[in-house]
């Protein structure tokens, strides 16, 4: 008789993939300027390391909120034994008020639709649990983040069916894409319940346009199935366009309170734009009751920490904190997303026009041997241990097409991006490289000529220099 | 096309129990000493409030520990980054040293095989993730935790199996027990993957003996099964004797580093003994390596705030805080349930003998109409909507006996307590059971004690009882 659980013996919890192993060796030998000059560049984390001195100064300004102190009395004893799976009120209050501020106020946010979870990891997995039965499909379009494989398919017994998107129009979501997703799960024989995008998007680093928004919310209606909007990244939008959530569409096109509204639900943390992975932090936002109901029951499974709720409460109620720190958040996100696409130029190398998110999605394909997956490790493999940087490979997130890779920047002071960026312009004008000759203007002119689509030139081109147009 | 999950649609969650009614009850129109006297009293939360001021006091003397400060300097960009999910090292550490601490140090417990959940609640549901598939069943003595029946079924699918305990012996599990709740699975065609305990039980307040211990043991053995012992009531232990675990056993039988040993598993949590289910602590134990690495991938489902981890970490380190606070914890404790006990006994009510957790087993049998389950529900409204105390009845905790009820003491003040008691007292004399009236309480309470109570409760060690009840 097996001893131990099917979940436990397989392989879904996936981290298998080289996303988590790139993340090992970097655990081996990471990079450390003065200790270890040689060592591992980690740029295959999308952590927001950016802003922390702006919470540090509001905590040293603010000491109460850690010290479980509240107008100069202890409620440490109230927070100890704060286990509501309703969530403290006070924390449900800013959430719903900083998540309405990250959209201009467009939209509002009933705390009472709110459930808490410890981080979007947990939101993710409950909400599937609610929405899907074992053996039920829900459709991603790709590239996705890989820890859905794990979020959404391991314990919950729910099958992912990949909405294709390709670089032909910059990834962007189309009908025909997302009716073939329906049809091949129909092909498996699977139950498609709904639809996951993740707005913006990873490993994109692109908001999801409203034409798009109003194509997926005409899909979901019509096959009556639901709609997961993970808009974990929603805060660290740092230029045009800006972030539409599918809320202000449900809102434009007058279908609050409809049916298809209690179909839409929201997933959002603090882990992205507040750069506080450690600290839990996830909710659900739902319009149908019934959902808000079983995932607050749900939620029992992870709480976040009461002491945790009480300092961000805090935090987030500080509308004079939260509208500087939204800001120069987004500034800084800019400079250094800026910072990395004029680097890996200078290498001759192209990404995708993003304006959101903590990383970029690179386009390699001209450096592979051939147009394969495997080519994609191989490059992959040279770049983690003779490049020694950390990225994560365009088939770890399900792209369809090899040579995309997903690069962040905001995980590391500007200096170790800086030395990330020479590392990786000696690698590709080292001696194996064909390309020496050329300028490098020159070179990126061929390129972008060869292989970068018409809809990379539509959008703005504000942040660019005028000659390269 | 069905729009929700059969999870969410079906009753799972299993919250449509009296357990929780009385709660929703209890929130409508809570006791409060000075605003609402006349309110509900809580006594059907096991919470443990008697000795938060020994942590408060911890607190005002480390500040560092609540600042997100290390010797001074702020680690406040370390936490916030720390999501590791195999924990952060010096709180694993200090939770393992914590653990041992409980039981005496006779048993060691190695950090790299805790695995840290957000409260045991997490902590029960990923393993039974990891030990068995959906349709499979855990045997669970009666009576047990309402709790365990969203915990260990709700989303993973699993079957609880009742292992039928009785007021004959004091509710002690039997081999004849064990075996018919393994025959009755087979009955109903489940495989049974394992046994789960809670020790100290809850809602027994009992520690489980060491008979007891060995018979799980050796049946889990026989039938090559896991055994899961919950101990998040460890620290609550204050009886004289000394708490002793399922790993106490495994040492003292030879089996450590063994098959079997490997089948078995420790929950433990922060929130009652230390009384901070607010923040979410609890962690398994397990010696079989595969199970210790993916309930540590499904701890991502639920990891314990940064935050809480450093602070605990550095209470927990502190050894001066803790044996302090250990024995002072449970001097507080005996001393609360004897109030109870007492208490209970002039109102001509007795108790299963407990010697740990944050409550009593309470015998009202005698004031029940009839013997059935219909009766102790009756009684159990009128004492929530009359007396106005909020306690939960046995049937919500699969109890196979009409007429028991927990009853907590250690999540109210003394004179709450005292009220409480004082409350019950004038209900029952004014009952027609408490009219076998004539008779003086102790008189009475002899004659029950001769009726009902077993000879189990004698046996059990009387170093805390006065002479003459004796």
């Amino acid at each position: 008789m097996g001893i131990l659980s099917r979940k436990v013996t397989c392989n879904t919890h996936g981290q298998d993939s080289s996303y988590f192993l790139g993340w090992e060796e970097y655990e081996k030998n990471p990079y450390d300027e003065v200790n270890n000059p040689n060592g591992i560049i980690q740029m295959g984390l999308a952590e927001n390391q950016l802003s922390f001195d702006l919470i540090e100064s509001w905590l040293a300004k603010n000491q109460e909120a850690a010290n479980f102190e509240r107008e100069g009395q202890s409620i440490f004893r109230e927070l100890a034994l704060f286990q509501d799976y309703h969530g403290l009120p006070s924390f449900k209050n800013a959430m719903s008020g900083f998540m309405s501020e990250n959209r201009g106020n467009r939209v509002s946010f009933d705390p009472k639709k709110l459930v808490l979870t410890a981080g979007a990891t947990s939101a993710n997995e409950t909400l599937m649990f609610c929405l899907a039965d074992p053996g039920d499909a829900f459709l991603l379009p790709t590239p996705y983040y890989p820890g859905f494989d794990r979020d959404l398919k391991w314990r919950t017994g729910v099958e992912i069916v990949p909405i294709q998107c390709t670089s032909a129009n910059g990834f962007r979501i189309t009908k025909s894409a997302l009716e073939e997703a329906y049809k091949q799960a129909q092909k498996l024989n699977l139950k498609v319940k709904g639809v996951l995008i993740t707005n913006p998007s990873n490993p994109l680093g692109t908001t999801i346009t409203r034409t798009e928004l109003n194509r997926v919310l005409d899909f979901v209606s019509r096959k009556n199935i639901h709609l997961v909007s993970d808009e974990i990244y929603s805060g660290t939008v740092f230029t045009s366009p800006g972030f539409i959530s599918v809320m202000e569409v449900l809102k434009e096109n007058k279908l609050e309170n409809t049916d298809v509204s209690k179909r839409v639900h929201i997933v959002y943390s603090l882990s992205k734009d507040l750069g506080l992975p450690g600290f839990r932090v996830g909710v659900i936002y739902s319009n149908d009751d019934i959902v808000v109901a079983a995932a607050t029951k749900m939620s029992s499974f992870g709480l976040i920490s009461s002491q945790t709720q009480y300092l961000l409460s805090a935090l987030l109620s500080d509308k004079s904190f939260t509208k500087n720190y939204l800001k120069e958040n987004q500034t800084r996100l800019k400079n250094r997303h800026n910072k990395l696409v004029s680097g890996l130029e200078a290498s001759g190398i192209d990404c995708l026009k993003s304006n959101a998110g903590l990383f970029c999605w690179v386009d390699m394909r001209h450096l592979l041997n051939s147009n394969t997956f495997e080519a994609e490790i191989e490059l992959w493999k040279k770049i983690v241990y003779e490049v020694k940087l950390n990225i994560s490979p365009g088939s770890s997130c399900h792209c369809n097409e090899p040579g995309w890779f997903r690069v962040c920047f905001a995980n590391m002071s500007e200096e170790t991006l800086e030395v990330a960026l020479n590392r990786l312009k000696m690698f590709v004008y080292g001696p194996s490289s064909t390309t020496r000759s050329q300028s490098e203007h020159q070179r990126l002119k061929t390129l972008r000529k060869m292989k970068v689509s018409n809809w990379v030139f539509r959008l703005s081109f504000q942040d660019r220099e005028p000659e390269e147009r | 096309m069905k729009q929700l999950s059969t999870k969410v649609t079906s009753n799972g969650h299993g919250q449509d129990s009296s357990y929780f009614l009385g709660w929703e009850e209890y929130e409508k129109n809570p006791y409060d000493e000075i605003k609402n006297p006349n309110g509900m009293i809580q006594m059907g939360l096991a919470e443990n409030q008697l000795c938060f001021d020994l942590i408060e006091s911890w607190l005002a003397k480390n500040p560092d520990a609540a600042s997100l400060k290390r010797k001074g300097q702020s680690i406040f960009k370390e936490l916030a980054l720390f999501q590791d999910y195999h924990g952060m090292p010096e709180f694993k550490k200090a939770m393992a040293e914590f653990m041992e601490e409980i039981r005496g140090n006779r048993v060691t417990f190695d950090p790299k095989k805790i695995v840290l959940a957000a409260g045991s609640t997490s902590a029960n549901e990923t393993l039974m993730f990891c030990l068995a598939e959906p349709g499979d069943a855990f045997l669970l003595p009666t009576p047990y935790y309402p709790g365990f029946d969203r915990d260990l079924k709700w989303r993973t699918g699993a079957e609880i199996v009742p292992i039928h305990c009785s007021s004959s012996n004091g509710f002690q599990i039997t081999e004849s027990a064990l075996q018919q709740a393994y025959q009755q699975a087979h009955k109903l065609d489940l495989k049974v993957k394992g046994v789960l305990v809670t020790n100290p039980s809850n809602p027994l307040g009992t520690a489980l003996t060491r008979r007891e211990l060995n018979l799980l043991v050796d049946f889990i053995t026989s039938k090559n099964i896991h055994l899961i012992s919950d101990e998040i009531y460890s620290g609550t232990m204050f009886g004289f004797e000394q708490f002793i675990s399922v790993m106490d056993v495994l040492k003292d039988k030879k089996l450590e580093n063994t098959e079997v040993s490997k089948r078995v598993h420790v929950v433990y949590s922060l929130s009652k003994d230390l009384g901070l289910p607010g923040f979410r602590v609890g962690a398994i134990y397990s010696n079989d390596e595969m199970i210790v690495s993916a309930a540590t991938k499904m701890s991502s489902f639920g990891l314990v705030s940064s935050q809480t981890q450093y602070l605990l970490s550095a209470l927990l380190s502190d050894k001066k805080f803790t044996s302090q606070y250990l024995e002072e914890n449970q001097k507080r404790l005996r001393s609360r349930q004897k109030r109870l006990v007492s208490g209970l006994e002039s109102a001509g009510i007795t108790c299963l003998r407990s010697n740990a957790g944050l409550f009593c087993w309470v015998d009202m049998r005698h004031l029940l109409d009839t013997n059935t389950f219909e009766a102790e529900l009756d009684l159990w409204k009128k004492i929530v909507y009359n007396v106005k105390l909020n306690i939960s009845p046995g049937s919500s905790c699969h109890c196979t006996e009409p007429g028991w009820f927990r009853v907590c003491f250690a999540n109210m003040s003394e004179g709450t307590l005292d009220l409480a008691l004082k409350r019950l007292k004038t209900f029952v004399e004014s009952t027609d059971c408490g009219r076998m009236i004539s008779r003086s309480s102790h008189e009475r309470l002899k004659s029950l004690r001769k009726k009902t109570v077993s000879n189990w409760v004698f046996r059990v060690s009387w170093s805390d009882r006065v002479p003459d009840e004796r």
